[in-house]
C-alpha cells in the first residue's frame, strides 16, 4: 500500500536516529520482559506446590521445630495419606556464594513429591546408604556433580563439617520443578546429633502432609492443628501454597519495587519515543503542508505519524520479544542461586507486546494531531 | 466565443492576525479570469498577492467575499471538500518545488493520482506521458536530492498537469532558479497554456517571468491596480 | 575562545519540548539510581550503625546468625568469666545472655505474617547498648511476661503498640515500652526477659552473648582465646561488624540489582539525549559554519555541544534527584535473607548519594552527545554554510 511505503521510507530517512530508536525500544522491552519474570520467579515455590500436601510447622515460626512423636499422631487423622519429614540444613558448599537449598527427609519424602523423577536403581542405592544424598539435575548441572561423587557441606545451624555421597540425580517433572536442591537422610542427622548435641535430637523441622482430595485439605489441616492445640508445640498447618506464599509475603515490598521499576523504564523509552517522534514531525511541516495542499485528508498524514512509530516499536518490541527466550536463558545462568526457576511466561510477553504498542500510540499522538492540523498556509511558508 | 468566466470573485476580504493585531491583507478584490488565461499577478513585498493565488487555490478561506472556480463558490466548502476540490482541480507549483524527498521523481509525479481510483497501470500511463512532456522521463527513478533545481522544478510540473487539473497555480515558480533553469520552466508553462490550455495564475515578482503570461494583474497593498496590458506575446 | 554559555543554554531553551523530554527520560534514569543508593544506604545506616564498638558477639562456631546459634550456660559461663571482659561498677561483668529467636507476627493490614526477631536479654543488655532509648513506656521487668518493642515493630505490626498484647509460646505478652533505636537494626526486634522467653521455647541453653571489652585493644586477645578454647565452640565478632556481615548478602542483591537496572535504564536515557544531540548539531549546521567562519576553532564547537549535552544531563539529574529526595518520607521494609527476619530501613539521602547521582548524570549527558558533537566539530565550513 502506498502510505505503508511512505511509513517506511520516511523511518529510514535518519537511518541513526530510527536505528537508535529502536534500539533503545529493544533495551527497554526486554529489560521489561526480564524484571516481570524477575517477579515471576519470587513466585516458583508457590507455582510448584501441590493442592494435596500441606505444611505442618511450629506455630511460633519455623526457627521451633516440632517433635518427632507428633509424626504417628498426623498419620492417623482422617484424609491423611502419608507424612513425611524434613528438615532445613541450612548448610555451606566451599562458600557462602554457592547457595542451594539442603533437605534433611524421611524416606517417604520422594513419594510425596512425584514430580521429582529418579531412576528406580538411583532411588534404591540412595535408601541404603545412609549417607547418601539426591541431587536435582539443575544443581548437578551447575556444579558437576555426578552419582558416586563426595558432597561436603559446612554446617551453620548444625556445626561441623558433613560429607554426602551422591546417590541419584533428580528430574523435574516440568520446568517450573526446583531441580537445584539436596536432600538427605534425617535420620543420619538425628544419629549424628545424638552423638554431639542430645538435646537436639527427635526434632522435626516440618512435617508434610499427604491429603486424600484436594477439597479435604482445608479440614484436615484443622484437625491437625487442633490435635496439638495447648500442647507444648502448637501447630500451624497450612497448604503448600499458602506456605511459599508466606515467603514471598516477606518480600513483598522489593517484588513491589521492581514491578514499579518495570514500568519506569516503558516511561523512559516512551520519553525517547516521543522526542524523535515530535523532531520528525516538526521538520516534515512543508510535506505535511504539501501533501494537504495536493488534496490528501488530515487522517492520512496522521496515519503516517502513527506508521511511523508503529514501525519502530513493531520492530524493537518485536525483536525484544523474540529474543526473550535468549536473553532469560542467560540470565538464569548468571543469577541461577537467586531464582532457580527462571522461565518467560506467555502473559510476559503479551505484556511487552502491549507496552510497545503502548508506547507507539502515545509517543504519536500529539505529533500526529498536530501534524493533520498543520495550517497549509503556514506549513507551506517553513522550509523543511 | 462566449465563455463564463473561470475565476470569479466578487468583494474578496481577507485579514491576518498577527501578535493580537488584525492585518488587513486583501481589500474587496473583483476580477474574473477567463478559462485558458495565464496571468501572472505582481506586486510588492507585502501586497497580498500570494494570499489571492493561495484563497482561489483553496488552501486557504477568505473572511468575506464570493470566490467561484469552475462555476463552484469554493468559499461555501469546508475543509474536506477543499480537500477533495483541489485533488480534483488545482495542480500546484511552489517556489521551492516541495517534492517528497523519500519519493522518486516518478513517485513524485504519481502522487496526486494516489487520490484517484485509476489503476496502477493508468496511473504509470499518465505519469510516465507527463514526465516525458518535461522531458525528464530519464530521471523517473532519481531522488530529488539527485537533481538539480530547475530538474526538481519540472518534475514539480510534472506533478501538477497529471491529474488533468482545470487551474494550475504557481508561487513564485523561478525564484530559486538560475537563468536558464527558469527559462525552460517559464516555456514548459507557456506550452502548457498554449497546447494543452491549462488556465495559469501566476505569482512572481521577476519581470522576465511575467513578460511570459499574457496578462498582468498588479497588487498594491491589498488592493488592485490599473488593469493591464499584454506584457508579452 | 569558547563559545558563550547563554548561547548554549538559549538553544536548549528554544527546543524546549525536546530538552524536556530528553532530561524527563534522563531524570528518570537518575531517580531509580538515586532511590537504589539511597536504599542502600539506609540498609547500610541500619546494620552498620547497629551495636557498640567495643561490645562484642559471641556465637557458636560456624553460625552465621543468632538464629543458628546456640551457647551452653556453662560455656556462658566461661566467656563471662574472660579477663577482657568490663567489670561493672557493681562488680558483675558487663556480659548479656540471649537467646534469639524468630516468631510470625501479622502486620497492620495484611493477611500475611512476617517472621520478627524476639530478643531475650536482661537490663545489663539493654545497659550495654546504649544507642537503644525507651521513647514511650518503660522497660519491662525480669521475671513477667513483660515485652519492649522497637519504634519500628510498633509503627507496623498489629497489637504491637504500648499496651498490646502478643500472644505466642503459649503465653500472653504485654508490650510496655516502645523504644528507639536510632534507626538501627534493633528498631525491628522484640525485647523481653532472657529466662521467661527460654522457659516459654523450652530452650536449655541461649543463642549468643553480648559482651563490653574492658578496653578497645583487648578484641584480639579476647577473640583469639574464645577461638582456642577447648570447652568452647564458639567464635566472637565485634558488634557492629557481626550486624553488618549479616546484611551482606541483601545488601548486594539491592546494589546488583538497581546498578544493573541503572545501567540498563542510562543506554535508554543516552539514546535518547544522542537523538536529541544529533538533531540538534543536524539544525544548526549553517550555525556552526557561520561560528567557524567567524574564526571559532573545531574544539570550541566540541566543547559547546559536549556542554550542552552535560546541561541536559545536569537538568535531568537536579529533576531526578529532586523525585528521589521524596523517597526520603517512605520507608521499605523486607525479610533479610541472611536472617529470615523482618528489617525495616529507611532511605537516606546523603551528600554522597546526590553527588553520585548528578556525577551519572553528567556522564550520560557526556557519552549521549559525545558522537554528535564530534560530528558537529568535524562539519566542513564550507559545506555548512551551504546548507543554509
Amino acid at each position: 500500500m502506498f502510505v505503508l511505503k511512505l511509513i517506511a521510507r520516511n523511518a529510514l530517512r535518519h537511518k541513526l536516529r530510527t536505528g537508535l530508536t529502536i534500539l533503545g525500544l529493544l533495551v527497554a522491552v526486554t529489560a521489561y520482559g526480564l524484571l516481570q519474570t524477575v517477579v515471576d520467579a519470587w513466585y516458583a515455590g508457590a507455582q510448584a506446590a501441590s493442592s494435596t500436601r500441606l505444611i505442618t510447622r511450629n506455630s511460633i515460626s519455623l526457627v521451633f521445630p516440632l517433635p518427632l512423636n507428633y509424626e504417628a499422631r498426623i498419620r492417623s487423622i482422617e484424609g491423611v495419606t502419608a507424612v513425611a519429614r524434613s528438615n532445613w540444613f541450612g548448610g555451606i558448599y566451599q562458600n557462602p556464594k554457592n547457595f542451594f537449598a539442603q533437605f534433611a527427609v524421611s524416606p517417604n519424602y520422594l513419594d510425596l513429591y512425584p514430580e521429582f523423577v529418579l531412576p528406580e536403581a538411583q532411588r534404591q542405592a540412595w535408601l541404603r546408604d545412609r549417607k547418601g544424598c539426591l541431587i536435582g539435575r539443575q544443581l548437578a548441572d551447575v556444579y558437576g556433580f555426578k552419582v558416586g561423587d563426595v558432597l561436603p557441606l559446612r554446617g551453620t545451624i548444625f556445626p561441623g563439617t558433613w560429607e554426602f555421597v551422591v546417590r541419584g540425580i533428580f528430574e523435574g517433572s516440568d520446568e517450573t520443578k526446583i531441580t537445584r536442591q539436596m536432600m538427605f537422610h534425617w535420620d543420619y542427622l538425628n544419629e549424628t546429633l545424638r552423638k554431639s548435641a542430645k538435646q537436639r535430637v527427635d526434632q522435626v523441622g516440618i512435617y508434610i502432609v499427604g491429603v486424600q482430595t484436594t477439597e479435604g485439605a482445608p479440614s484436615v489441616a484443622r484437625a491437625i492443628d487442633a490435635t496439638f492445640r495447648n500442647s507444648l508445640a502448637e501447630t500451624l498447618t497450612e497448604s503448600e501454597q499458602a506456605f511459599q506464599l508466606g515467603f514471598v509475603a516477606m518480600s513483598n515490598e522489593i517484588i513491589a519495587a521492581i514491578r514499579i521499576v518495570s514500568y519506569v523504564v516503558i516511561a523512559i523509552i516512551l520519553a525517547v519515543m516521543a522526542n524523535t517522534m515530535a523532531m520528525s514531525a516538526r521538520e516534515r511541516v512543508a510535506e505535511y503542508a504539501t501533501l494537504k495542499a495536493l488534496g490528501f485528508p488530515p487522517r492520512f498524514i496522521a496515519m503516517l505519524v502513527f506508521g511511523e512509530s508503529a514501525v519502530i516499536c513493531a520492530i524493537g518490541g518485536g525483536v525484544a520479544i523474540a529474543a526473550m527466550p535468549y536473553v532469560a536463558a542467560g540470565f538464569k545462568h548468571f543469577a541461577g542461586e537467586y531464582f532457580p526457576v527462571f522461565e518467560v511466561s506467555t502473559l510476559t510477553l503479551a505484556l511487552q507486546a502491549a507496552c510497545a504498542t503502548m508506547v507507539a500510540v502515545a509517543a504519536a499522538i500529539v505529533p500526529a494531531v498536530s501534524a493533520a492540523r498543520t495550517r497549509i498556509v503556514q506549513g507551506l511558508r517553513a522550509i523543511g | 466565443m462566449s465563455t463564463a468566466p473561470f475565476i470569479e470573485i466578487r468583494h474578496l476580504s481577507k485579514a491576518y492576525q498577527r501578535g493580537g493585531q488584525t492585518v488587513p491583507v486583501l481589500n474587496d478584490i473583483n476580477l474574473d479570469v477567463m478559462p485558458g488565461e495565464f496571468t501572472a499577478l505582481m506586486g510588492p513585498s507585502g501586497s497580498g498577492k500570494s494570499t489571492l493565488l493561495n484563497l482561489i487555490a483553496g488552501i486557504d478561506k477568505p473572511d468575506s467575499g464570493m470566490l467561484r472556480v469552475g462555476g463552484l463558490d469554493i468559499s461555501q466548502l469546508d475543509e474536506s471538500e477543499l480537500a477533495d476540490w483541489r485533488a480534483n482541480h488545482i495542480g500546484f507549483i511552489f517556489q521551492f518545488y516541495n517534492l517528497m524527498p523519500v519519493l522518486t521523481a516518478f513517485e513524485n509525479v504519481e502522487l496526486p493520482l494516489m487520490l484517484t481510483r485509476l489503476t496502477r497501470a493508468e496511473r504509470r500511463e499518465r505519469v510516465e506521458l507527463t514526465l516525458s512532456m518535461v522531458g525528464l522521463e530519464d530521471r523517473a527513478t532519481h531522488y530529488p536530492s539527485e537533481l538539480s533545481g530547475g530538474q526538481q522544478q519540472r518534475v514539480a510540473i510534472a506533478r501538477a498537469i497529471v491529474a488533468d487539473p482545470s487551474l494550475i497555480v504557481a508561487d513564485e515558480p523561478t525564484g530559486d532558479l538560475d537563468r536558464v533553469s527558469a527559462g525552460d520552466v517559464l516555456a514548459l508553462l507557456r506550452r502548457l497554456n498554449s497546447e494543452l490550455g491549462k488556465t495559469i495564475l501566476m505569482v512572481t515578482h521577476d519581470m522576465q517571468a511575467a513578460k511570459s503570461a499574457r496578462r498582468l494583474i498588479q497588487l498594491e497593498k491589498g488592493e488592485l491596480g490599473a488593469p493591464a496590458s499584454e506584457p508579452g506575446a | 575562545m569558547g563559545i558563550p554559555l547563554s548561547y548554549i543554554i538559549r538553544n536548549l531553551w528554544t527546543r524546549r519540548l525536546t530538552t524536556a523530554l530528553t532530561a524527563g527520560g534522563l531524570a528518570l534514569v537518575v531517580f531509580v539510581f538515586a532511590t537504589v543508593l539511597m536504599l542502600d544506604a539506609g540498609l547500610k545506616r541500619t546494620l552498620v550503625t547497629t551495636g557498640e564498638f567495643d561490645n562484642v558477639v559471641v556465637i557458636r562456631k560456624g553460625s552465621e546468625t543468632e538464629i543458628q546459634s546456640g551457647i551452653a550456660r556453662d560455656q556462658a559461663r566461661v566467656v563471662e568469666t574472660h579477663a577482657a571482659v568490663a567489670i561493672g561498677g557493681d562488680g558483675q561483668p558487663l556480659a548479656s545472655k540471649e537467646t534469639v529467636v524468630l516468631i510470625s507476627l501479622l502486620r497492620r493490614g495484611d493477611s500475611r505474617p512476617s517472621n520478627v526477631v524476639i530478643r531475650g536479654t536482661s537490663p545489663m543488655g539493654i545497659a550495654l547498648r546504649p544507642q537503644v532509648q525507651i521513647r514511650t513506656g518503660r522497660a519491662f521487668r525480669p521475671g513477667t511476661s513483660e515485652i519492649i518493642v522497637g519504634s519500628s515493630i510498633a509503627e507496623r505490626f498489629d497489637a504491637a503498640a504500648l499496651g498490646g498484647r502478643l500472644h505466642f509460646a503459649q503465653r500472653e505478652w504485654t508490650v510496655v515500652g516502645v523504644f528507639d533505636a536510632q534507626g538501627s537494626g534493633f528498631d525491628s526486634e522484640v525485647w523481653g526477659d532472657v529466662e521467661q522467653l527460654m522457659q516459654s521455647f523450652r530452650r536449655t541453653g541461649y543463642s549468643s552473648m553480648v559482651v563490653r571489652l574492658a578496653s578497645s585493644d583487648v578484641f584480639e586477645r579476647f577473640r583469639a582465646d574464645i577461638d582456642a578454647d577447648p570447652r568452647l565452640a564458639n567464635e566472637s565478632k565485634r558488634e557492629q561488624t557481626f550486624y553488618s556481615d549479616q546484611s551482606k548478602a541483601l545488601s548486594t542483591f539491592i546494589n546488583v540489582l538497581g546498578l544493573t537496572l541503572s545501567i540498563i535504564f542510562s543506554i535508554g536515557a543516552m539514546i535518547g539525549a544522542m537523538i536529541t544531540m544529533y538533531a540538534s548539531v543536524a539544525n544548526r549546521v549553517g550555525e556552526i559554519g557561520t561560528l567557524r567562519a567567524l574564526g571559532f576553532r573545531r574544539r570550541a564547537v566540541l566543547s559547546a555541544f559536549l556542554v550542552e549535552a552535560m546541561l541536559l544531563g545536569l537538568v535531568g539529574g537536579a529533576a531526578g534527584l529532586a523525585l528521589a529526595s521524596l523517597m526520603q518520607y517512605a520507608s521499605f521494609s523486607t525479610m533479610n535473607f541472611q536472617t529470615f527476619a523482618d528489617l525495616s530501613f529507611q532511605f537516606i539521602l546523603t551528600p554522597a548519594v546526590a553527588v553520585q547521582a548528578l556525577v551519572f548524570a553528567l556522564v550520560m549527558g557526556l557519552v549521549g552527545g559525545f558522537l554528535p558533537a564530534i560530528r558537529a566539530s568535524r562539519l566542513n565550513i564550507v559545506e555548512a554554510l551551504r546548507a543554509m
